[in-house]
């Protein structure tokens, strides 16, 4: 149950309670002084119209002595009836008076009663004729009188009772509702701002108003929401900086290797006649001069992934071409499925660098035969480079693609600069691709890089 | 002997890259500035080549890449940041020939010299020069005019015109431009062949963003005409 459904049934509850409370009182109390004030008036003036009669004529009571009776008790607006042994006169029907009554007035007691009639009210009251001196006259007398215009206020009051109930009601709803949206406002502020910082929006903040529980919960939600965006600012300044000292450390590097690789070809000539030592340790300089500019250009490489300034340089290739190049260039024994007229528009050069370290990690790592495999699937196009080696060690899996990682710590640095695999993969990611490692069932690894073909190509569309 | 001026503003680079040149057989004349290097080519010291750093004190690489191709048509090689997007395009865009990322060994940069120094090949005896709409291509004496004045082209625009106009109409990957005219590996970046087409046709053509001499062919390169 929502809690503004929970709030609007709580409203309408104590308004419901209060209303039946207030109103159904007032309603009963009012109620039963009108009815005690009329039925004492009525009463009284029978009475009086009865000791009237006093005294009464001391013969026998005929039917005739009745008949007065009842007219002098009867009055303007009612009617009377008046009855000794057994003998019964008056105007008035003697069905509306009830055994009860009659019981209760041949006790010698002054009775009265609301009762319906030809559809309206009427209060009846009986009672006993006395003779002087105290003794029983053996004459009742009832009165008929219309009780309809105290019945009319009471239905009005009770009407009034359920207008005000019900108004009271609705009132209370919109109140209810007020309440309810009242509450609800700064829960929605609340569940917007959590939302929005769940997204990575670290700046979302509740407005705090007011000063109740929910303002506590809005401020303390305001604190750590701006904790966590200091603590993630301090850490993103603190990777920016890493990664800057990186680049920087990588360029500043870049300049004396320039002047170091440029003569290392001066050197491959000259020393390949240098004897001894002095031409082998100048060998040893022109070697690690190359791995450390390779080391270097690996890093400037992802420092530039890292800054987002690597870009795509696209064209439109027949990637088979493209893949028969790299594995020429770089001399590799392979078994490749290459189908021709597979065109995709990418960066030849990027997939170049892919396919060159996955096939020269399969050649190095695996065993032979190693095998290329290149298809379209959808939109996609996949190249597939698997060798029959041990595969990948399952704790290795999940880091082949981390930069500097080792599956073997035991192995030299010598095997490349550690990023080969990283940098594959950002290229597959720049291309708004995957590459993706795994062991084949019958053994040995398969890396697949799949990257999207492109736009739709269309031949011969001059533009 | 191939004269190379080398504009390269750190001394280490500058001294390494000379020695290599030098040792291939290259005169070689090597300054520190752009201002040093367009006053030796005002004072009429004519290198066949110009080597250039794009990051230099005073005037800047490409600020000098401009002028001197404005000035003519001597072949310019830059040397740029490795694979610094930016820079390569803006260095083709300023007229540079072909670029050279730092740190290379000497024999890319030789490479790429000699490229840019290819003779022009010839690819059939024509007596007569070609006519193409308003524009005429001689290539014996490897001039190209257009509604009868000539076209200063570059080097490598020039060679690329021509190996797109022997066979009007055939369509040609950026790939294959690259191994016909640059003289690169397959692999090249064909991003050169990019900023020389539209080096191109900001000469050649009446409207160069609506081509009809240098025409684009959407996945699959470049064609020449049909007019």
């Amino acid at each position: 149950m929502t809690l503004r459904l929970r709030l609007l049934l709580s409203f309408a509850f104590i308004s419901v309670f209060t209303a039946v409370a207030v109103a159904g009182a007032g309603y009963v109390r009012a109620r039963d002084a009108i009815v005690q004030r009329a039925q004492d008036r009525a009463v009284t003036e029978t009475t009086n119209r009865v000791e009237q009669l006093y005294p009464l004529p001391a013969r026998p009571v005929d039917a005739l002595v009745l008949e007065r009776i009842a007219a002098r008790v009867s009055g303007r607006e009612g009617d009377a009836l008046a009855t000794a042994h057994g003998v019964t006169a008056g105007s008035m029907n003697p069905s509306v008076i009830t055994p009860e009554l009659r019981r209760h007035v041949s006790f010698g007691y002054v009775g009265w009663q609301r009762v319906s009639h030809a559809g309206r009210v009427w209060l009846v009251i009986g009672m006993q004729l006395r003779v002087s001196g105290g003794g029983e006259s053996g004459i009742e007398v009832y009165a008929l009188r219309p009780f309809t215009s105290e019945a009319e206020v009471i239905d009005e009051l009770a009407r009034n009772a359920w207008l005000i109930g019900g108004a009271g009601l609705v009132l209370a709803l919109a109140l209810g509702l007020l309440a309810a949206q009242g509450v609800l406002r700064p829960v929605r502020a609340l569940r917007m701002a959590a939302f929005q910082l769940g997204q990575g929006d670290l700046s979302a903040r509740v407005p705090v108003r007011g000063r109740d529980e929910l303002t506590d919960v809005a401020s303390t939600f305001n604190s750590t929401a701006a904790s966590l965006e200091h603590h993630v600012g301090e850490l993103r300044r603190m990777e920016a900086d890493a990664r800057r000292f990186v680049a920087d450390v990588s360029h500043e590097l870049r300049t004396p290797l320039a002047a170091m690789t440029a003569v290392t070809d001066v050197l491959d000539a000259e020393t390949a006649a240098l004897p001894g030592v002095a031409g082998q340790a100048a060998r040893l300089v022109n070697r690690e001069t190359q791995n450390l500019t390779r080391l270097v250009n690996d890093l400037i490489e992802v420092t530039r992934f890292d800054s987002g300034t690597a870009a795509l340089a696209l064209d439109d290739v027949d990637v088979a071409e493209v893949v028969r190049a790299t594995l020429r260039l770089r001399g590799f024994e392979v078994t490749a499925t290459l189908p021709d007229g597979v065109r995709a528009r990418l960066d030849p050069r990027r997939l170049d660098v892919v396919v060159a370290n996955l096939v020269g990690n399969a050649v190095r790592h695996g065993a032979p035969p190693v095998t290329v495999r290149l298809a379209v699937d959808g939109s996609w196009l996949v190249i597939e480079v698997a060798d029959s080696g041990p595969g990948l060690a399952e704790e290795v899996l999940p880091h082949v693609f981390a930069r500097f990682y080792k599956a073997d710590s035991a192995r030299g640095r010598s095997e490349g600069s550690g990023l080969g695999l990283a940098i594959a993969w950002e290229n597959a990611r720049l291309h708004g691709g995957t590459l993706t490692a795994a062991n084949r069932p019958g053994g040995g690894a398969v890396f697949t890089l799949r990257l999207p073909v492109g736009e739709p190509l269309r031949a011969g569309g001059a533009a | 002997m191939p004269r190379v001026l080398l504009i390269e503003d750190d001394e280490a680079v500058r001294e390494g890259l000379s020695l290599a040149l030098t040792y291939q057989g290259h005169a070689v004349t090597a300054v520190r500035t752009g201002e040093e290097g367009l006053d030796l080519l005002a004072r009429g010291d004519n290198p066949d080549v110009v080597v250039l750093d794009l990051m230099l004190p005073g005037v800047d690489g490409f600020e000098v890449c401009r002028r001197i191709r404005a000035a003519g048509d001597l072949p310019i090689i830059m040397l740029t940041a490795r694979n610094d997007d930016i820079d390569v395009v803006a260095g083709l865009e300023a007229g540079a020939d072909d670029y050279v990322a730092k740190p290379a060994q000497a024999r890319v940069l030789e490479a790429r010299i000699r490229a840019v120094l290819r003779r022009f090949a010839v690819s059939q005896p024509s007596v007569q020069t070609e006519r193409y709409g308003d524009l005429t291509i001689d290539r014996d004496g490897l001039v190209v005019t257009r509604l009868g004045r000539p076209v200063a082209l570059a080097p490598t625009e020039l060679r690329l015109l021509l190996e797109l106009s022997a066979a009007p109409g055939r369509v040609m990957s950026r790939q294959q431009l690259l191994e016909s005219v640059w003289d690169q590996g397959y692999l090249g970046d064909s991003r050169l062949v990019d900023a020389c087409v539209q080096r191109l046709r900001s000469k050649v053509e009446d409207d160069p963003a609506a081509p009809v001499y240098v025409q684009t062919v959407r996945g699959f390169g470049y064609r020449f005409g049909p007019l």
